[in-house]
């Protein structure tokens, strides 16, 4: 008895220690000599881990532009910053605008301001929604508003507010693009993060149809360019959009557009009432 | 019983997750989509064979000579444990390309039931070396094959509309209970038509 007891303790303690010490052997014959500049390329991206790089995580992108050569400039949350503190480790230089670029919703469409062709019920997914006729609204470049951007959003910037209209706060938004990517209708659009206005219509059909299915849409009347030239107003294609190279006034064509679709992003955002955990609207049946 | 045997009970008849309900937690956990469950299928198939091998030399060389089999549990998980942690390194050593496809599933895998339950499964049924080398490999297969088959499911699962409470883990666990059952078809019967 008392030779067995001092038999499974010994053998379980020589087997542990073996095994230990061959590890540790093995840990440092098999040691992976990994680049330095891997490490320090991950200690200054963002960390977010949103892929929009289009690598697997901030590491996945480091490892690529260490070992792949991957270009400098991809990722968009750090932006100009970020890419010169890469650029400086790799010995490199990069051009870059340190312009912060914010995604935006280009429609303000509700039930009480836009016709609808149907009733939609199905998934909440605009792209599911995209399928059947291009979505409920009777106009087809609007916002769909199934809240795919809110569910793709890694950061939880993009909320709806009681009347279902998509919001994204800039301050929060880290410029990763997914929401943009994911937009059926292209509605979700890139604006410079100090842009004072947008003109949130997306629609280039002609003004009088326009005006027939909603009335908060851009009917391309070209006021907001004759008000104000300098503040950069382009219509085409039916629809109004700003340069944001032009710095001039804006509000004299804020005041005058007749269906006040030109709005302000500085102002404070609506009460935003559902995020992330209620993507029900849709989900009646 | 032939390799051919060993090979059919422990991808159909005694497949480890849906007939003896080991290896759960991978089953559920990584079964969201179709490339992640490969990967952890064919980690967990590579580490059922190494590591049936090695209990099997364990068991025989130490633990039967010195009559002290009552500590197989304790030995079993100490070895697969060292034994999964040197394989990584090797693994990420030799090939860096395998490494990537395995390497995030293996220390997942280190101490799953499924892995130690082939170990005692092959010392139960008193299988020689090659023997619980192939069962291990075929009950690693038995595992890919029911998390490929459910991680498939799973992918249609996100486009159908689900009852709320319902949503997520509980209708994993729901289709799981349906596939073992589907899994009950195969029997021992199914052996001797095969095989004779």
């Amino acid at each position: 008895m008392f030779i067995k007891i001092i038999f499974s303790f010994l053998s379980v303690t020589v087997l542990g220690g073996l095994l230990g010490l061959g590890l540790a052997i093995a840990a440092k014959l098999l040691a992976v000599k990994k680049d330095e500049r891997i490490e320090l390329i991950e200690s200054i991206l963002p960390g977010a881990n949103c892929g929009a790089c289009g690598y697997p995580g901030c590491s996945g992108y480091a490892e690529g532009v260490v070992n792949d050569g991957a270009s400098l400039t991809l990722c968009t949350t750090g932006g100009g910053v970020v890419a010169e503190k890469i650029a400086e480790i790799m010995g490199e230089t990069v051009e870059v605008s340190s312009q912060k670029m914010v995604a935006q919703v280009h429609c303000r469409g509700t039930r009480d301001t836009t016709k609808y062709a149907f009733d939609y019920r199905g998934i909440a997914d605009c792209n599911a929604m995209m399928i059947l006729y291009g979505g409920d609204k009777e106009c087809k470049y609007g916002c769909l508003q199934g809240g795919s951007c809110i569910a793709v959003c890694p950061v939880d910037a993009i909320g709806r507010d009681e009347q279902n209209r998509i919001w994204v706060d800039k301050d929060i938004c880290i410029s990763c693009g997914k929401c943009i990517d994911v937009c059926p209708t292209h509605v979700m659009k890139w604006v410079p993060y100090d842009a004072d206005y947008i003109v949130a219509c997306n629609s280039v059909d002609k003004g009088a149809l326009v005006r027939k299915y909603c009335s908060v849409g851009c009917i391309g009347c070209k006021i907001c360019e004759k008000k104000s030239g300098e503040g950069g107003f382009i219509v085409e294609n039916n629809l109004a959009h700003i340069d944001f190279s032009k710095t001039g006034d804006r509000t004299a064509a804020v005041t005058s557009c007749p269906s006040k679709c030109i709005i302000s992003t500085e102002t404070a955002l609506p009460e935003i009432i559902a995020k992330k955990e209620t993507l029900e609207v849709n989900d009646k049946t | 019983m032939t390799y051919i045997g060993i090979i059919i009970t422990f991808v159909f008849i005694n497949n480890f997750i849906l007939n003896q309900f080991l290896g759960l937690c991978p089953f559920i956990g990584v079964s969201k989509n179709i490339e992640s469950a490969v990967g952890m299928g064919f980690a967990v198939t590579f580490v059922m064979a190494i590591a049936s091998l090695t209990t099997w030399v364990v068991y025989t060389w130490i633990l039967v000579p010195l009559n002290i089999t009552f500590l197989q549990t304790i030995t079993f998980i100490l070895v697969i444990a060292a034994l999964v942690q040197f394989v990584e390194m090797v693994i990420q050593n030799i090939s860096p390309a395998l490494y990537k496809a395995l390497g995030i599933y293996l220390p997942l895998i280190t101490t799953n039931c499924a892995v130690l339950g082939i170990a005692f499964i092959s010392v139960q049924k008193r299988y020689n070396a090659l023997e619980s080398f192939v069962a291990g490999f075929a009950a690693g297969l038995g595992f890919l094959l029911a998390i490929l088959l459910m991680s498939a499911i799973r992918t249609k699962l996100d486009f159908e509309w689900i009852p709320k409470p319902f949503r997520g883990i509980p209708i994993a666990f729901v289709t799981g209970g349906l596939m073992a059952l589907a899994f009950m078809a195969f029997d021992k019967a199914l052996l001797t038509n095969l095989i004779g």
